[in-house]
């Protein structure tokens, strides 16, 4: 089964340095579009023949304005939509290949986090947490082990018993991050994490990501913060009307840090630019984006 | 394991969920309410119904001279030979005079003899039957036996009657369907509205990978138990009215000579079934439109 062997391939170990992109063997990809298009009923065109592919262990931005296709590459990543031409391949399988009913148990090895959090309403952070491996069939007490550590680690220990509504935007996030990643899965996707939160909190939740991404899982993170994608220095594929305008290698800033040297350089790279000679490539996606948005 | 957990979450929405949830119940307690007490209302129009009609009778008059040997073939002839009999009573002559006497003494008292047939009264085994089996005592008003005087009914009361009684019946089959239909659309209705209120978290359920039936299950929990309760409730209200109200009545007036309605543990049963099942597998149905994800 695609399932188990997509399960195996988990890596276990600790902050080790993630993948670096530059291995091609085919083999290997976590994610692999090729030719990718999507239509959508009414005739717009969602993506229009993309093709990349990303590595394991990697952390990818997936930038462009509203329209440009992002989150229809996510939606075809948890096939909440099917492609109309290409192959979408997610840990070597095609997704096409997945009847409906087996797209449940498809869905449960991908974490996913979305700009308006869609947590339940009804239940507290932790059932929250906890649904995610109740609906895998996992055991109470293993439930009660897992959901506590995932909250100390996203930094909810004290907020076990409040609901979705009593906690500010950035603890919803880290909720719903927290979730995405109870099952450890070995994709996370995210699609415009940050969209409704201030910078401050954002930092905090690129630090989160940052920090899951170190333990071996891949991270695609949709986005049109640009600022963030500046300061981050990762791998960025850009899309603009459903195509892939642009992909640039992570390059000479993929150097292993630590979480907290990270965070260090998120909150300081903009008073220094200069100081980066990395920041040259990517301020060439800030100007892009300006212009597209305005 | 999974049972317990899927009882704690239905639990749980009922709770977070109180109104919608309330409504629900009060929805299904409404229906089998008016649903009890029209069940026995139909039964006993078609009891009374089926009363009128089974007093048609068929009444074969024997000619006065009639032996008692021809007697005894023509009674064999009606309850052996004879299609759509179901009863044959034998009137004598002397019962009839006795009978008729009692009646009207200053009449017979001024007669003096007596001038009644033996007569056997036939009951078909159905009122509709009633025609068919007279054209086959007597086809073409020749009777069979040459010792039977006449067959008669009274065949524009009889016709009347049968007419009568099947629009009555018709009317209530038909309300009865026309109830049964509302019913299930005002449950199913009811239903897909609190479902509607929470289709944002079947979609959340779903994309984190939950399948159907783990969405489900709580669901259809949840109508059992609304159903049940609705259920509960009307039956309730409905023993309160029988003791209350028809039961004195009953005891009182003998009510239009009792028609058989059903016991009123299956009526219970009845109803109780009905709710839950309608309940429970409305909210299982009306899921699926959410569960396209």
């Amino acid at each position: 089964m695609a399932e188990r062997s997509f399960r195996r391939e988990q890596p276990n170990r600790p902050a080790t340095a993630p993948k670096r992109p530059q291995a091609r063997g085919s083999g290997n990809h976590v994610i692999e579009f090729r030719g990718v298009s999507k239509v959508y009923e009414g005739g717009d065109v969602g993506l229009d023949q993309a093709t990349f592919a990303i590595e394991r262990g990697e952390f990818v931005f997936l930038v462009g304005h509203t329209g440009s296709g992002k989150s229809t590459i996510m939606r075809l990543l948890i096939k909440e939509a099917d492609a109309s031409a290409g192959s979408v391949r997610v840990a070597g399988r095609d997704l096409s290949e997945i009847p409906r009913k087996r797209v449940p148990y498809y869905r449960r090895n991908i974490g996913v986090v979305w700009q308006d959090f869609k947590l339940l309403p009804n239940r507290t952070v932790y059932d929250n947490v906890a649904y995610a491996l109740q609906v895998t069939g996992r055991s109470r007490r293993e439930i009660r082990q897992k959901v506590p550590d995932i909250l100390r680690l996203t930094g909810l220990a004290t907020k076990l018993h409040n609901y979705p509504d009593q906690l500010s935007g950035g603890e919803q996030q880290r909720v719903s991050i927290a979730r995405a990643f109870v099952n450890h899965p070995p994709l996370l996707l995210c699609d415009e994490p940050t969209g409704n939160l201030d910078p401050e909190t954002s930092i905090g939740i690129m630090q989160l990501l940052y920090r899951i991404n170190r333990t071996g899982t891949t991270v695609l993170v949709a986005t049109h913060d640009h600022a963030m994608v500046d300061k981050m220095r990762r791998r960025v594929i850009e899309l603009a009307e459903g195509r892939v305008v642009r992909d640039e290698a992570a390059g000479l800033y993929t150097r292993d840090e630590t979480t907290r040297e990270f965070a260090a350089r998120m909150r300081g790279a903009v008073a220094d630019p200069a100081l980066d000679p990395a920041a040259r490539g990517t301020r060439h996606v800030r100007e892009r984006g300006r212009t597209g948005s305005n | 394991m999974r049972l317990g957990f899927f009882l704690r979450e239905a639990m749980r929405s009922l709770r977070r969920n109180a109104m919608p949830s309330f409504a629900a119940m009060a929805t299904v307690l409404v229906t089998m309410l008016v649903l009890g007490v029209f069940i026995p209302i139909v039964q006993a129009t078609t009891g009374a119904a089926n009363e009128v009609r089974s007093r048609l009778l068929l009444d074969v008059y024997m000619k006065t001279d009639a032996s008692a040997a021809d007697v005894s073939r023509v009674r064999a002839r009606l309850a052996n030979e004879t299609p759509h009999v179901k009863k044959v009573e034998f009137v004598s002559k002397k019962e009839a005079y006795a009978q008729e006497r009692k009646r009207n003494p200053e009449a017979y008292q001024l007669l003096g003899t007596n001038p009644l047939p033996d007569t056997f009264r036939v009951t078909p085994d159905k009122a509709s039957n009633i025609n068919q089996l007279k054209s086959s005592l007597d086809p073409g008003g020749r009777p069979v036996d040459p010792a039977i005087d006449t067959v008669r009914n009274r065949r524009d009361e009889t016709n009347k009657i049968l007419s009568a009684t099947r629009v009555v019946k018709l009317t209530t089959a038909m309300l009865a369907a026309l109830l049964i239909t509302a019913s299930i659309l005002l449950i199913s209705n009811t239903i897909r509205l609190s479902l509607y209120a929470r289709r944002r978290e079947v979609e959340v359920m779903k994309l984190v990978g939950a399948t159907d039936w783990f969405i489900r299950w709580p669901f259809v929990i949840e109508g059992v138990v609304v159903g049940a309760l609705g259920g509960l409730l009307a039956i309730l209200l409905l023993a309160v009215g029988k003791i209350a109200l028809i039961d004195p009545l009953a005891a009182d007036f003998a009510l239009i000579a009792a028609p058989d309605t059903v016991n009123f543990g299956v009526l219970i049963a009845v109803l109780m079934g009905l709710a839950v099942t309608l309940s429970a597998a409305g909210s299982g149905i009306s899921l699926r439109r959410f569960l396209r994800v």
